[in-house]
């Protein structure tokens, strides 16, 4: 490990990262990753990387921002970063978040019992880079400096910071390596929330100077407004594929599968991450399943953003969050359905029934519901006919954050995981208490340069502990396992990062969701809705 | 030097309940922003609290009456205001340092308002306080007071020694927190000494306060006394200035964030107030926001910023 970074370093001029991690830097891993030959090399950031981009933050690159060509560009874009500052902190540009804004500025007491509680920074062995008040800090020397136009007395009281264009664009980057779990909050005895700072960043970043990771924006947000969906896909093509699934799951379950389209008065719209129908088609198909042998009133919509759950906004930009939380309503709106129901995605359903709660209103407020709940429900009241038998092999669960510790969705997936998995078994800690799978806040769709290897290295390193521990006992390939994980982003990173490591060739962990360890456990569905074979 | 103390005691404490009423009606003021509970919510229903849960795990939950948990927040701000809940529990080595401060400071607060009682018996009820009014609260205010202000120096001495030698803390050290520690230091060592130290005849502390309220100038109070006096009295007026104002800070993180879960109902407050925001007009200078200052955060929400681009 490079010399711990100071603050004053984020201004440093030179392009040089400021730190670089060894892999004995960071937190070892238990067995059977333990083992040295199981190791992973980490590749460099390329020189043509470093040449191009602002790339001075550490090993990798997430938001690949051109280097300026000029002095005067540099000076252009530190001003609009100052100008964008001065809105974070007023009424009619930032409504949405000032008031918890401020109070983070104003009163963390710089204590850092946040610290211990970051997954980011305990994987990296503890690099102040990542320490949730370093960022937080910077940005509370800014504050006081630039919005309150503190003097000398405000420097000696809050601390000083040289703003230059290294400064803003180190920021950039640092403000993509917070998954925003907001476990740091949880912990911190003022209240004041680190997380949020790194979200109010990104605002600034992507409101005011138009930067923010294309993943997300050009090809998450602005893609979903244009077509329907970031996955691309149109309305004919996702309803194309979704009769293809039909068709699969009828013929894997015995019965016949169909997904109603656009039913008008519809007890219930039904939004998938379009992810799932990509990559995960049997999650799609097993909710079909299991809500038509429910006999629940169920549909699909093919409006514009209605059959694609995904709302980037929520990471980095207040502006695209409200313009696809708009569209979901509409869709029900113009359904007229009683309720709207997110399927197996985290980040969905903080942003439709939490943080979208005051954006919609009037007519377009429409009653927002977990699909957990709706589960658990179908599940416990004996409409289906089950067989844990099933679903006898090892099976842990994943909380994902915006599900359960920003939702309060807690027990509703854990009742089903225990009424059908006999060898069911938590991680430690769970619940509230969770660790972010590393993926969250965007970074499981964000594969440019090396930044997948971070990822996995650093960001998914705490939760693959976890499953690693929760599966201690049965690591052995002959021995299937199951990582439950209801959350499309979360599954996105564990698909990549348990084929990193191997975990499936060597190990047998399977990842997977929710709704496939019920279709399986069904008596009326052929045995072995659950392919052991990686996906 | 008397008047000099009863004019700087007087002046701190209407600087110290103007700021922080000033600094509450400040954040009380903001606008509401969107939700950004953290659970566990202590209000919700004792079984979901429990494990952290919401009334999103209920079935239909809109249909279902709102349970405010009163009991169950109060539980919570209970142990958080008392006992610092939250610290000991993810960082109990600073816990250490830091709940002794702050009860010390509690019990100091507790001793001043003991020996302002005692001074109005004293001029009110004279014979109540010479019968067995007086040594109870004689009793009272010496125990809150010795142990108050030896917990705080103790925790305070405890928290500059952390700063200043644990690596965590020191970058993110300005000489301003050092101040502040110091500061807190020296006014209850002063005042602590004076107090022990005072010759003997020197008033007693009601008495002192008593003279302040019917601005007694003829008392004589002693001189190191008098500098602890002045010390604290500065120490309080500066306070609702700096981040150790999170007593105030505190109860809007902890109510109007972690824990407002307030659903936005149709025609109702909620729905109400957003209406107003809806009108602001943003400039946001990002392309894609289309925001120029004339647009209302209502029509930027409900612009499609790709319109116009081929698909």
């Amino acid at each position: 490990m490079t010399d711990r970074p100071k603050l004053q370093d984020m201004s440093r001029r030179d392009r040089e990262p400021l730190i670089h991690l060894e892999p004995d830097d960071l937190k070892p891993l238990p067995a059977p990753l333990d083992d040295p030959a199981r190791r992973h090399a980490w590749p460099p950031l390329s020189a043509q990387a470093r040449g191009r981009y602002e790339a001075a933050l550490d090993d990798t690159c997430a938001v690949s921002v051109p280097q300026p060509a000029t002095p005067e560009e540099e000076q252009a874009l530190v001003a609009k970063f100052l100008s964008g500052l001065d809105k974070l902190f007023t009424r009619e540009n930032n409504w949405t978040f000032l008031q918890p804004l401020l109070l983070s500025m104003e009163h963390c007491a710089k204590c850092q019992t946040c610290s211990e509680a970051c997954h980011i920074y305990e994987a990296s062995g503890g690099n102040e880079l990542y320490r949730p008040t370093f960022r937080s800090e910077l940005v509370r020397r800014l504050y006081f400096k630039f919005v309150k136009h503190g003097g000398v007395l405000s420097a000696w009281q809050h601390g000083d910071i040289e703003v230059n264009w290294p400064l803003v664009s180190r920021l950039i980057e640092l403000a993509y390596r917070c998954n925003l779990c907001r476990r740091c909050a949880q912990t911190c005895p003022i209240g004041a929330d680190n997380g949020l700072v790194a979200h109010e960043l990104r605002k600034l970043f992507s409101q005011e100077m138009g930067i923010a990771a294309k993943e997300i924006h050009d090809t998450g947000s602005m893609l979903q407004l244009k077509v329907g969906s970031s996955t691309g896909m149109s309305a004919e093509v996702v309803k194309d594929n979704i009769q293809f699934i039909d068709e699969e799951t009828s013929e894997k379950t015995g019965l016949t599968v169909e997904t109603p389209w656009d039913v008008e008065g519809a007890d219930v719209l039904l939004i998938h991450n379009a992810g799932e129908i990509l990559a995960w088609p049997e999650n799609p198909g097993a909710f079909a399943v299991i809500l038509n042998a429910a006999g629940i009133s169920w549909t699909l919509s093919s409006a514009l953003a209605g059959y694609d759950s995904i709302n980037y906004g929520l990471w980095y930009d207040d502006a695209q969050f409200a313009r696809v939380a708009i569209k979901h309503a509409e869709a029900a709106k113009k359904l007229k359905v009683k309720k709207i129901v997110l399927g197996e995605c985290g980040h969905a359903h903080k942003a439709l029934s939490v943080i979208a709660d005051r954006v919609l209103t009037g007519d377009l407020n429409i009653p927002r519901e977990s699909s957990m709940t709706l589960l658990r429900d179908i599940v416990m009241s004996g409409r289906l006919k089950l067989d844990p038998s099933r679903n006898d092999f090892p099976v842990t669960l994943h909380d994902p954050c915006n599900l359960v510790r920003l939702m309060g969705v807690v027990e509703p997936q854990r009742e089903v995981v225990r009424a059908i998995c006999p060898q069911f078994r938590e991680m430690a800690p769970h619940g509230v208490d969770n660790y972010c799978c590393g993926g969250g806040s965007g970074f499981a769709i964000m594969s440019g340069h090396n930044f997948p290897d971070w990822r996995f290295q650093v960001s998914g390193r705490k939760k693959l502990e976890q499953i690693l521990n929760a599966f201690s006992d049965c690591l052995d390939p002959s021995i299937p396992k199951y990582l439950c994980a209801p959350c499309s982003n979360c599954k996105g990173q564990f698909r990549d990062m348990l084929a990193y490591y191997g975990l499936w060739e060597e190990n047998r962990i399977l990842y997977g969701g929710l709704v496939e360890l019920i279709v399986n456990a069904m008596t009326d569905v052929k045995p072995g809705f659950i392919e052991w074979e990686w996906h | 030097m008397t008047t000099l103390v009863y004019v700087v005691l007087v002046l701190s404490v209407v600087v110290f309940v103007a700021a922080t009423v000033a600094r509450a009606v400040m954040y009380a003021r903001m606008p509401l922003h969107l939700r950004w509970e953290l659970y566990p919510v202590p209000h919700e229903a004792p079984d979901r609290a429990a494990h952290g849960g919401s009334y999103f795990e209920s079935l239909d939950w809109w249909t279902h009456t709102e349970r405010y948990n009163l009991v169950g927040e109060l539980k919570a701000m209970f142990a958080e205001m008392i006992f610092l809940k939250a610290l000991r529990e993810f960082n109990v080595a600073l816990w250490y340092r830091s709940f002794p401060f702050h009860f010390g400071l509690y019990l100091l607060i507790a001793t001043v308002v003991l020996v302002l009682g005692a001074a109005v018996a004293t001029i009110v009820v004279p014979a109540a306080m010479a019968g067995a009014l007086g040594p109870i609260l004689s009793v009272a205010y010496r125990v809150t007071g010795i142990a108050g202000v030896t917990l705080a120096l103790a925790g305070a001495a405890g928290l500059l020694h952390r700063r200043l030698t644990d690596e965590k803390l020191r970058p993110y050290t300005t000489p301003g927190d050092i101040f502040n520690l110091v500061w807190f230091l020296v006014a209850f060592g002063v005042l602590a000494a004076g107090y022990a130290l005072r010759p003997a005849g020197a008033p007693p502390t009601p008495a002192l306060v008593a003279g302040l309220l019917t601005w007694d100038t003829t008392l004589e109070i002693p001189g190191l006394l008098a500098v602890g006096l002045l010390l604290s009295a500065l120490l309080a007026a500066y306070i609702p200035f700096t981040h150790m104002s999170h007593f105030v800070g505190k109860y809007f993180t902890y109510h109007a964030v972690r824990w407002d879960d307030a659903v936005n109902r149709r025609g109702g407050a909620i729905e109400r107030t957003l209406a107003e925001y809806l009108t602001y007009k943003p400039t946001w200078a990002a392309r894609h926001v289309k925001a120029d200052g004339t647009r209302t955060w209502a029509e930027v929400a409900t612009t499609n910023p790709t319109e116009g681009i081929r698909k």
